[in-house]
């Protein structure tokens, strides 16, 4: 009796597995977008934003008719900050739900961590926050910002605008900041900075009690030479270190603090009055006025549903992005991953702030670069910004390693072919 | 909407009405060349900016310096109709239109809406040149403070004409301690001289001062005097290398004094947050994984106290301190009555179950506010710095929380020792069934204690709002730190609380330096471990009866 029970039980099943496998066999009536950002933990904040974002692109497309002829379809997981899970929920979404793209990642713990699922299932994915670089595959396209891209414009600001001579590295000690510090301190020197003239430092992720730590800027600085701080500190602890730096009375005027990883979206959190002055680079700010920007601005808004939320950086990395994809998907009429890849070198789309965004062959795009500085209602004055945009660069040139290094997907077909000994090692077209 | 767009119509009307009222005065020369010099502004590059400023200074306008200080405080707009330039009052709260001052005759000039008027934007350089400028003007201001701080200011830029305003402003000062503030800068000025008497004697002035400034330029002086230097001179070299060691001196002592402080501040966060987990950990026995979350509900506390009260922020934070205790007193008294009190003398279990606790706590408030974090407003009185000298500062923030953690101790200490409810709490921590026996209600003391640490721990958050983020990871970010210092002081004693926070924090602050704040936090963590291997009981261990109940 039991027995047949469980039988019956699992021919049902099957029987059901049948109908759904089926039924969505017969019907490919969407494209499957995934997304992959975390809608829970530390990196929520920041990522909830971007999912966000890119629902309100796939709402925009579908309103237009859809793309090639069929709906969009978001598929949503949450990674919940954790990085394995990333892995996890990347070869969810490329075997079970065969997405077509997947827009997602925020720190580069993560984007390392689904790099070999995306390269094993020959997934694609848009990554949409400024990094460190030296790196570059085939199957992830980078629509943040590369050190060339902001960091190296950062300092050439703050040398030949400012007349900085004595530098500070301040960063949270992970990867991002002391790749990327490595670089600035690269560049640096090459630029003729003693060693002297440079102190770098680094911090636990969310530090709290920055008094010796400014007390020690405020002496470094004090040594009659114009000092100015690069930081990479990451997260919650920029708040605290600036309400310290306000309380010892270093204002931006005597060392402005340049910051990689503080934004619009950073700063709706603080009391921006005592940051007053004090910089960042992107490669967008919403405070510049274009009517691509404000339009983009209205459209968040009446999606969100709430006038006082702000937009960012990563936000029109996806919005260029999405772009993107939806340009190479109708240049090369399928959704195949192959043949959306070939298809996506050498595009173009606008950006938001002006310019236009080009995919360039090493899988980076051109952006420009822009200096901004906090103003009392938590947005940018941009004082400075590139004549053009600049190509993103994947293997930094200041770093002894990475120099030969040469990333081509369209002729070299290689994301690290080395130029000195032309070889091209790691991952390549088979 | 319409109403809106009348309402701006007939604003826009009225302007011009304005406008065309003030055209009707004749015109002096000086103000058209003010208001043309102005108009560059709109096109200018920051570059241009700064030699318009320039040429706004020399211009002898008296309206020069509110333009000026308008400008350097980004009040400065033009409107975009008639493209005039125009000084917004105030920008504070982002009102939907701003009150206007005509830059001429500073006279109150009607309103606009903020869409309507475009800011003239500065940068760092643009500010403190226009700080440095205006200095020029504070140099006669009828307060002394004002004058000395524009000297100050001066420093920056000692050129001729500023030297020939100092030395003016030297002969009719009155005040002692400008006077020496303007000595310092022309003797700073006299340094470049090319006499050896000047040189000497503004050595001599400079030799008791400690800034930096003075001693930079000593340091350029003694580089430039030495054998071999662009400026060879033995006696101006061996004085100016005389007044460095001095005030190399005494800056090492006032830093030294300075780090010592450092310590002392984070010991008293350190302190703050483990008075509690001593009460509760230490008298109770009972390991609170939720202490931390407890911490960020009075945290949190602060938050809703400051949104409650917007227009007093100055008095909200001590409105905060007992609605804090009240709030987390209370959750702690809810969780000692619905969980801990069926799990005593079961360790692990109310180790488990006080985490699941805390995981509650963090994703309640997650809920109610949000994942992000809450900014919370640090009161006028408590930000900026306590000027010592001009070596030695400390800042307001950190001095209050010293302060306040020494009340907090001593207050725990009187309620322990001199009332009747820290005698019942001494009584049952020593011996539960003697206690029972003298009729103390152990129970309802068992619950008023839980309270009593909770409450502390909601005074923490009260504290910590003021140095750090307030987020729901702010408990996590501290509960190791708090159960490190009850076990560094000794389980079960509140001077041992003290004792060991106040010596974490100087011990880590005396390490930073040297290791860098990664590298601080592993050799305390470490040294911790070797120290509890020869005292396991702590700093002060409890004697007694009750040490081997626990």
């Amino acid at each position: 009796m039991k027995r047949r029970t469980i039988v019956v039980t699992a021919i049902l099943l099957f029987a059901v597995m049948a109908l759904v496998l089926g039924v969505s066999a017969q019907q490919p009536t969407t494209i499957k977008v995934g997304i992959l950002h975390s809608l829970s933990g530390t990196m929520a904040i920041s990522e909830t934003t971007l999912k966000d974002t890119v629902l309100m692109m796939i709402d925009e497309q579908n309103k237009k008719g859809g793309l090639l002829g069929k709906k969009l379809e978001a598929v949503v997981v949450d990674p919940a900050s954790n990085w394995p899970l990333f892995a996890e929920k990347a070869s969810q979404l490329l075997e079970k739900d065969k997405v077509a793209v997947v827009f997602g990642c925020w720190t580069s713990v993560s984007r390392k961590s689904v790099l070999p699922v995306f390269e094993k299932d020959n997934g694609l994915l848009f990554y949409p926050v400024q990094y460190e670089g030296e790196e570059s595959s085939k199957n992830v396209i980078y629509t943040g910002a590369a050190p060339n891209q902001q960091a190296i414009p950062a300092v050439d600001y703050l040398m030949k605008e400012v007349k900085v001579t004595r530098w500070v590295l301040e960063g949270t000690d992970y990867v991002y900041p002391q790749t990327t510090n490595k670089i600035l301190q690269a560049y640096l020197k090459s630029k003729g900075v003693a060693d002297a003239d440079i102190s770098v430092n680094y911090t636990p992720f969310g530090n709290a009690d920055w008094q010796t730590r400014v007390a020690a800027i405020k002496k470094f600085g004090s040594a009659g030479k114009k000092t100015a701080v690069v930081s990479t500190i990451n997260g919650d602890a920029n708040v605290p270190f600036y309400k310290e730096l306000a309380n010892q009375k270093i204002s931006a005027e005597q060392i402005p603090v340049i910051a990689f990883s503080v934004g619009e979206e950073e700063l709706s959190g603080v009391d921006t009055k005592p940051l007053l002055g004090h910089m960042a680079a992107w490669n967008y700010f919403e405070s510049i006025s274009t009517p691509a920007n404000k339009a983009f601005i209205d459209q968040w808004h009446a999606y969100i549903k709430n006038p006082k939320r702000t937009t960012n950086d990563p936000m029109e990395a996806h919005y260029i992005g999405f772009n993107l994809w939806v340009k190479a998907v109708t240049k090369a009429n399928s959704t195949d991953v192959e043949k959306v890849l070939a298809a996506l070198p050498g595009l173009e789309t606008p950006n938001l702030t002006g310019g236009i965004a080009k995919l360039l062959p090493n899988h980076h795009i051109t952006k420009p670069v822009y200096i901004g500085e906090v103003r009392a209602d938590g947005q940018f004055n941009v004082v400075w910004k590139t004549a053009t945009t600049v190509p993103g660069d994947a293997w930094s040139d200041f770093l002894p390693g990475s120099k030969d290094i040469d990333a081509d997907w369209v002729t070299l077909k290689c994301g690290n072919y080395n130029k000195v000994t032309k070889k091209c090692s790691g991952q390549n077209y088979k | 909407m319409m109403n809106i767009r009348k309402g701006g119509q007939w604003l826009f009307v009225l302007l011009l009405t304005i406008w065309g009222v003030r055209f009707a005065y004749a015109q002096s020369p000086a103000d058209a060349e003010l208001l043309s010099t102005l108009g560059e502004l709109r096109e200018a590059s920051f570059p241009d900016k700064e030699s318009i400023v320039e040429r706004l200074t020399k211009s002898a306008h008296p309206s020069v310096r509110s333009v000026l200080t308008a400008f350097m405080e980004e009040r400065l707009y033009y409107r975009n109709d008639d493209q005039k330039i125009v000084i917004v009052k105030s920008t504070e709260g982002d009102p939907p239109t701003l009150d206007l001052i005509d830059p001429l005759t500073l006279k109150e000039g009607g309103s606009a809406a903020v869409d309507s008027l475009t800011k003239i934007v500065t940068n760092n350089g643009l500010r403190r040149m226009l700080r440095t400028t205006i200095a020029r003007f504070g140099l006669s201001s009828p307060d002394a403070a004002v004058r000395a701080q524009a000297v100050n200011d001066m420093l920056a830029s000692l050129d001729e004409p500023t030297i020939a305003l100092l030395q003016e402003r030297l002969s009719v000062e009155t005040d002692g301690k400008v006077r020496k503030a303007i000595a310092t800068a022309l003797a700073l000025a006299e340094l470049d001289s090319s006499e050896e008497a000047k040189q000497l004697a503004a050595i001599s002035v400079l030799r008791g001062g400690i800034s930096q400034n003075v001693r930079n330029k000593l340091a350029d002086v003694a580089d430039q005097t030495a054998p071999g230097g662009s400026a060879a001179n033995g006696a101006v070299h061996k004085a100016a290398s005389s007044a460095i060691r001095t005030i190399d001196r005494w800056r090492t002592f006032y830093s030294g004094i300075e780090t010592l402080f450092f310590g002392l501040s984070l010991g008293s966060v350190l302190v703050l947050i483990a008075i509690g987990l001593a009460i509760t950990f230490g008298v109770m026995g009972v390991i609170n994984m939720a202490h931390g979350e407890l911490m960020m509900l009075g945290a949190y506390t602060t938050y809703v106290v400051q949104t409650a009260m917007p227009n007093h922020i100055g008095i909200s934070i001590l409105v905060a301190i007992p609605a804090a205790f009240m709030v987390s007193g209370l959750a702690g008294i809810l969780i000692e009555r619905t969980i801990i009190r069926f799990l005593y003398g079961r360790p692990l279990e109310t180790l488990l179950a006080t985490f699941g606790v805390s995981l509650i706590l963090q994703q309640l408030v997650r809920s109610i506010f949000s994942a992000l974090n809450r900014s919370v407003i640090t009161p006028a009185w408590m930000s900026g710095t306590l000027q010592l000298n001009e070596a030695l500062s400390i800042t307001y923030n950190r001095l209050y929380i010293v302060v306040f953690s020494l009340i907090v101790f001593a207050a725990i200490m009187l309620v322990l020792k001199r009332t009747r409810l820290g005698l019942d709490i001494r009584a049952v921590a020593q011996n539960r069934t003697m206690a029972r026996a003298m009729g103390i209600r152990s129970e309802w003391v068992d619950a008023m204690t839980f309270g009593l640490g909770s409450g502390i721990a909601g005074v923490a958050g009260v504290a910590l709002s003021q140095v750090t983020n307030v987020g729901p990871n702010l408990g996590q970010s501290y509960i190791i730190d708090s159960f490190m210092v009850v076990v560094f002081g000794g389980v079960g004693n509140l001077w041992g609380a003290l004792i060991g926070g106040m010596s974490m924090g100087i011990v880590n602050k005396l390490l930073e330096p040297y290791s860098g704040a990664v590298l601080a936090k592993i050799f305390i963590l470490i040294a911790l471990i070797l120290f509890i291997q020869v005292r396991p009981r702590g700093l002060f261990p409890q004697t007694g009866r009750s040490s081997e109940n626990n």
